[in-house]
């Protein structure tokens, strides 16, 4: 798995978009460490442009679980009912993200908080278009909060068809 | 003045991070996405509540019939 480019947000943003990402991978991983200044705790992923997203969403709160088509794919921190300066923690995983066919990705996410009141969210998602995905993007309800990280990596399959690792 | 909102956007060929200001397009998605979403969770709030309500009116029939606060919990938890 290698570092394609990680951001530390040093002012709040709507939104924060890898565009011209490289095409010599096989999957993509994002990590992200969010938190958003508003009480809002629903982030989306889209790639490119266009396209149909469809997703299943398995979410428990706490409290209460939920099990749905989701229009989301990631739990962020909010301003409210979060405990201060904390951040939400996700995955998302995108495998063949060059292939011809449409898209499936997966996104694991929790958040942050130091009471009763926590998301864990597993999307499971597809994108319908059939083009290689160039670009991602992560965009909140209103903005992302400074100190916010978003990495993305590439894993690459070796020629063996075994997937190789770099440092 | 009127803030001006921007999102990061990232070229992963050159590594150069720019702030851009949302075009009016943005702006207008949005307002929509806002609008949706507080729909949404209008919808969930009230639905949760009439589930919280209905539980309080069960509760209080399970009561008025005579069991007990112990009783009510065994048979509904």
């Amino acid at each position: 798995m290698k570092l394609i480019e990680s951001k530390t947000l040093g002012t709040a943003q709507a939104s924060i978009e890898f565009t011209s990402i490289p095409q010599d991978g096989t999957d993509l991983v994002v990590f992200c460490s969010l938190r958003t200044n508003v009480n809002a705790i629903a982030a989306t992923l889209s790639f490119n442009t266009g396209g149909t997203y469809t997703r299943r969403r398995l979410q428990g709160d706490g409290s209460s679980v939920i099990s749905d088509t989701a229009s989301v794919d990631l739990v962020v921190n909010a301003s409210t009912g979060t405990t201060t300066n904390t951040f939400s923690n996700t995955q998302i995983y995108i495998p063949n993200y060059t292939g011809s066919t449409a898209k499936s990705y997966s996104s694991d996410s929790v958040t942050e908080n130091n009471s009763t009141e926590a998301y864990q969210t597993l999307i499971a998602g597809r994108w319908s278009e059939t083009a290689a995905i160039t670009s991602l993007k992560i965009t909140v309800a209103n903005t992302l909060d400074a100190g916010s990280i978003i990495s993305l990596y590439k894993i690459t399959k070796g020629s063996d068809g075994i997937v190789t690792t770099s440092p | 003045m009127t803030e001006v909102i921007t999102k990061l956007v990232v070229d992963c060929a050159t590594g150069e991070a720019t702030e851009v200001p949302l075009t009016a397009e943005e702006l207008a998605q949005r307002e929509t996405d806002r609008l949706a979403f507080e729909a949404r969770e209008a919808e969930r709030l009230a639905a949760e509540e009439a589930k919280e309500a209905a539980k309080a009116s069960a509760n209080a029939k399970l009561a008025a019939l005579g069991l007990t606060a112990d009783e009510i919990a065994a048979i509904t938890a």
